[in-house]
This record gives structure tokens, sequence and C-alpha cells, in this order.
């Protein structure tokens, strides 16, 4: 049976309904409202803030980032995660960094990123969907396997000396300050909108974040959707990867670590339910946007890291607990 | 609020803004960016920049770094402050290759770029202020260990991470003198990570497997630190002497109980008064950074760049029981 020949599948929200429906649907206005006041503050807080080349530099905080954001949403809304992500973009730059040794060029090496993005995606795919193992705890050991086979290639050693047409796809410009990043950030996010919002693909997602074995039942087929997410999650690990290692112009084993606590946080911090279900690629583009902002307003006023920080977890726990909260207190007043 | 008044407020803090900006007469802003904050090695250099702010004058001092000891976290702070259009950024690199890019970028805005501590590659900075040099270093560190050890022994090496360009290049200088301590063994080499609970947990690992250790070297402060509570813990003091790397405030307590018997260390206060001379020079066209050019560092004299523009401030100084008291309230 192919995707069309489903009978008009019953309306399943984006977001869930209930008491709290009104706040959850508006929580893209309300993070966008953030996203200005942040943006406002920081033009007061520092003369250096509106200047189109620092703003553009800026982007490179979060672009990478958003882009495997984009994935993980998709797998968080069907009640899955991938904490393994950080690891895939330290496999795949490993491997690229191993290839350039044989005097692999720029299309080959772009080849070999994505390749390996998708071999980790299926291998974390494939222990979920056919062992039926949890995918938190597939993810959390693929997370250590994956940057560990990149400690053991490399030890205290670096790959670099990366052609300058590759660095290109990390530091290069297509028009005035637009970098090539930013564009592929901007195309990435309208695909991803437009498949979770607008195609029966995105539809199965939410249908499966929602209850997956009705979804079962309905004639989804729920462990093929999860694959395909997988894969994507490692394709878009393995863009990362390309980018970053492009615009770091070298490999180590410790690159980008600690990002997939910032990815998940971005995708949390955009309204997409943790539990599964609900959500929205708008939001998680917004919350790039902040969580960007943030990092770069608060650097320009020299602000030491830590801050931020605490700010972002403030974000976290505050998009997390608000909801409840006002749940709570409405419930409280009936 | 009123139009006029609210007008009034706008009118009175742009002017507040000129009228700072034109007080100031441009001062000379030197950024000096740590590997991570919170470190008491980096907040001993930033005083010692800011003697010589306070010396040289009209200058500012930026102290600023990453939460974590990451790459990536150094590029954003570096791009931070190219959008400020600092004069000088001098930096303690987590990585030498991957902020390259980063601070040719910054060197292409026309701000002045040096490394100091930990090293970036030649093509990334103009000139780079080692606290010592490598060789000392090995040589001071095994020194230490072999001067409590007449009769030779069983040392272990606690390292920071096994990335760490400074900690691998000293252990390698290290190796190279072992042939003039004939009696003493290197008999393993373990990573704490710099990380004190890891670094504590490896420390004891040692003890454990070799029972007969005489000495653990950590050529890191936060390595050093845990070695010797781990060895006061385990009750080998007097069986086991730390030594190495650390700072003498956190060391006082190990060198009172004996836990460690001495360490040495260059003096942070000193390398960031140095740094600060150095980029300050630089930044006003005082001097060029090249081959064989000697730079004025006031107080410290003068350094002399090499022929990889690196230049090495003085030799590491050894603390014991006679001068901890003395430096232990300094950094």
């Amino acid at each position: 049976m192919s995707l069309t020949d489903i009978p008009t599948p019953r309306h399943i929200p984006d977001r869930l309904s209930g008491q709290g429906a009104r706040i959850l649907r508006s929580w893209e206005l309300l993070l966008f409202v953030i996203a200005v006041l942040i943006f406002l503050a920081n033009t007061q807080a520092s003369p250096y803030f509106l200047d189109p080349w620092n703003l553009s530099d800026a982007t490179f905080n979060f672009t990478e980032k958003a882009m495997v954001a984009f994935a993980m949403a998709l797998l968080i809304i069907a009640g899955e995660i991938d904490l393994s992500v950080a690891g895939i973009i330290a496999l795949a730059s490993t491997a690229m960094g191993w290839a350039l040794q044989f005097g692999v060029g720029t299309p080959g090496l772009i080849f070999i990123g994505l390749g390996v993005g998708l071999l980790c995606g299926a291998f974390n795919g494939v222990l979920v969907t056919r062992l039926g193992l949890p995918s938190i705890v597939v993810t959390i050991g693929t997370m250590s396997l994956f940057r560990g086979l990149s400690y053991i290639v490399l030890g205290d050693q670096a790959f670099n000396g990366y052609p300058t047409d590759f660095a290109w796809l990390g530091r290069g410009y297509v028009v005035w300050v637009i970098s090539f990043e930013l564009l592929l950030f901007v195309v990435l996010a309208l695909i991803y909108g437009a498949v979770l919002h607008f195609t029966n693909f995105g539809r199965h997602v939410f249908t499966i974040g929602n209850n997956a074995t009705a979804a079962r039942f309905s004639g989804i087929r729920v462990e093929r959707v999860k694959m395909i997410l997988f894969l994507l999650t490692g394709l878009m690990s393995g863009i990362a990867a390309v980018c970053l290692t492009a615009r770091l112009g070298s490999t180590r084993p410790s690159i980008a670590s600690a990002w997939e606590l910032e990815i998940v946080t971005m995708v949390v911090l955009g309204g997409v339910s943790i539990l599964g279900g609900s959500g929205s690629i708008l939001g998680v583009v917004i919350a790039a946007l902040v969580m960007g902002m943030v990092t770069f307003g608060l650097g320009l006023l020299n602000v030491p890291g830590i801050v931020m920080s605490i700010f972002i977890g403030g974000l976290l726990i505050g998009v997390i607990a608000l909801p409840r909260l006002f749940r709570l207190l409405r419930r409280g007043r009936v | 609020m009123t139009f006029t008044r609210r007008l009034a407020i706008g009118v009175s803090l742009a002017a507040s803004l000129i009228g700072t900006t034109a007080m100031a007469q441009d001062p000379v802003r030197i950024a000096l960016v740590a590997k991570s904050l919170g470190n008491g090695f980096f907040e001993a250099a930033a005083r010692g920049a800011e003697e010589a702010a306070a010396e040289l004058g009209n200058t500012e001092i930026i102290y600023t770094g990453p939460t974590d000891t990451t790459a990536e976290g150094q590029i954003e702070v570096i791009n931070s402050l190219i959008a400020q259009r600092v004069d000088a950024i001098a930096i303690s690199a987590n990585d030498p290759d991957a902020l390259v890019p980063a601070l040719q970028k910054a060197m292409q805005r026309g701000i002045t770029v040096i490394s100091w501590d930990s090293g970036v590659a030649a093509e990334g900075r103009e000139m780079h202020l080692a606290p010592s040099s490598d060789e000392l270093i090995g040589k001071t560190i095994i020194k230490l260990a072999a001067d409590h050890l007449p009769d030779g022994g069983k040392v272990a090496v606690l390292s920071a991470t096994s990335t760490s360009t400074n900690q691998n290049t000293w252990i390698a200088e290290m190796n190279k003198v072992m042939g003039d301590y004939p009696n003493i063994e290197v008999v393993a080499t373990v990573y704490g990570d710099d990380l004190a609970d890891k670094s504590y947990r490896e420390a004891q690992g040692l003890m454990q497997s070799h029972p007969d250790l005489d000495a653990i070297i950590a050529p890191t402060s936060v390595g050093i630190v845990a070695a010797a509570q781990a060895v006061a813990d385990a009750g080998m003091i007097g069986k086991v002497n730390v030594t190495g790397l650390g700072l003498p405030s956190e060391m006082a307590g190990a060198i009172d109980s004996g836990a460690s018997q001495s360490f040495a260390i260059w003096n942070p206060v000193d390398l960031g008064y140095t740094t600060a001379m150095i980029a300050h020079a630089l930044a006003t066209d005082g001097a060029t950074a090249e081959p064989g050019a000697t730079i004025g560092t006031g107080r410290m004299g003068s350094v002399t760049l090499d022929d990889t523009n690196s230049a090495a401030m003085s030799e590491p100084f050894t603390y014991d029981k006679s001068n901890i008291e003395e430096f232990k309230s300094i950094f």
C-alpha cells in the first residue's frame, strides 16, 4: 500500500489540544517577542551590535547546530531522541580528515562526510527500530562509541590542510554578508518546515508521537518512519560536520563536544514537546535565533560564558514549566 | 510620559554616550583571552595584565574566555572581540589549528593577534609568548621528582587531556632527559582531563595498580591538587610524593601536609604582565613581530623572538616549604 492509498486521515493537530492549548499554540509568538526584546536590548547595550558584518559573524554561533536541530525536532516529535549527534559530527569530520590524507578532493570529502553521517544514523535506527531498544539508551551508547572511534584514530593529533574550496563551505559568502552556512540554514528550515507541516510524512510523524500504537493500527509503518528520521538526523549531522570542519579548517576528536545538549535545548526551547507529539520548525528557527543572539550579545559585553548558560537554562525551564503552570492555575480557578 | 520629556531623556542618553567616547580618548584595548574562565592561573594572569595597563596608561584590559575549554567557544569569543574592534587579542589557545581562520580574520581587520601560554599555529598569530621553554619545563618536572629520590624509584605522570599541546610537549621533553636518571622508571601516564574528580580517581588508580609508586608528576594545576588530595586521603603521605606544576595558593595545604615536597610554576602574574606589554607594543607599532626582534617588557626586561616568532619569558620557579608562605597569597 502506498502512502497515497491511505483513506482520508483523521485530522491530527500539530499541537496537543487541551486546557493549555491556547498558550501552547502561541508559544512561537511568545518566543518571537522574546527574540525581538533581546534584539532591542542588544542594540541598546552595545554600539557594535547593529553592524551587518558583526551580525553575519554571529550567525555562525548557531547555524550548524540549528541544521541538526531541524532533524532532531522531527525525531523528538515522533517520540524518539538522538544524543549521538555530536559524536556523529566528530566521526564524520575524522573520516573526512582521514580521506584528505589520500588526496580526496572537495566533492569526495562532502560525500564521505554525509555518507558517514547516514551510516551512523542507520546504525542508531537499526538498533532502535529492529531490536526495539529505547533510543535514549542506544544513542547515549553510540555517543561515546562514535567519538571514541575518533579518539582512536586521532589521539592528540589533528587533521588539517583542507583545500580552499572546501573551506568556502564554512567561511564563504554567497552575496554580501549572507554566508553559505546561513543560506543553507534558511533553505533547510524551509524544507523541514514544508515536510513536517505540509506532507503526509509530517502527519505520520505527529501521529506516531501522539500515539504510536494508534498510528500502527491506522496503517502507518511506524518503524519505517522512525528509521527515516534517524537517517535524516545522521545526514544532518554529516552536513553540520562538513560545515564545521570547513569553518575550523581542522579536525580534532574533541570537535563539537557537548553539542548534543545545545541542540536538544534549541529544539525544546522552540516549543517541541520533549514527550513527543507536538512542535513546529518555526519555533526551532526562532529558538536558534534567540540562542545565537544571547550568546553574541552577551559576548559583546564580555559577559562570562557561564552567565549565558544560566540565561539559556532559565529560558529552558521556563519553557517546560510555564504551560504546566498555566494549566494548574486554570484548574485552580475552575 | 510626555513627548518632550521622552525626547529630553533620549537626547541626554545620546549625549552621555558621545561624552564617554570623547572623554576616553581611544584607549588601547587589549583582550586577554583565557582557555576558560574560573581558572586561578588565568585570573592571576589577568591581574598581571592590569598591572601592565596601569603602568602603560590609557590602556584597557578585556579579560574574557569561554565557559568550557573548547575551540568552538573561543571562536565565539574571538568573533565578539572582532565585532568590538579591540586593538589587540592575546589568546591562550584551546586548539592550535581550529582558531586559525577566526584569528586570521581578526588580523585582516587590523587587530594585533598574539598567543601566550598555549600557542596558536604560526599562520594564526603574529607571535607567541611561551611562559618558559618546553625543554626547561620537561627537565624541571623530572628533576623535582628525582631530587627527593636519591636511590631512584618509580614515578607516574598524571597529565591533563590526551590532546593538550602543552602537557604532551613537556612529557616528551621529560622523556628526552630520562637517560640522566637511570634509577628512575616512569611506570604509567594517565589523563585526568583537567577535571578535579577525574584526576583524583586517576591518581587513586595509579596508587592501586602500582603499590610501590614513589612519586606522581602532574604537569597541570588541576591534576597536582587532585593527586595531592588522593595521596593524603589514601594515607600515603611520605610514601608517594606529588610534584609537577601547580599554583602556590592551591598547593599550600599539600606542602604543609607533606603530600608534596616541592613543585614548580612560572609566575602567571608575570606572564599576564609580559603578554600585555608585548600586545601593547605591537598594537601601537612600538615594536614589530619578526624573527630576531627584541621587545621590551617593562619590569620583566625583554624577550627575543626566534625563527618561528616565538619567545620564552623565563625559567619555571620551584616552590617548597621555604617560600610557599610568601607566594600563596599572591596567586
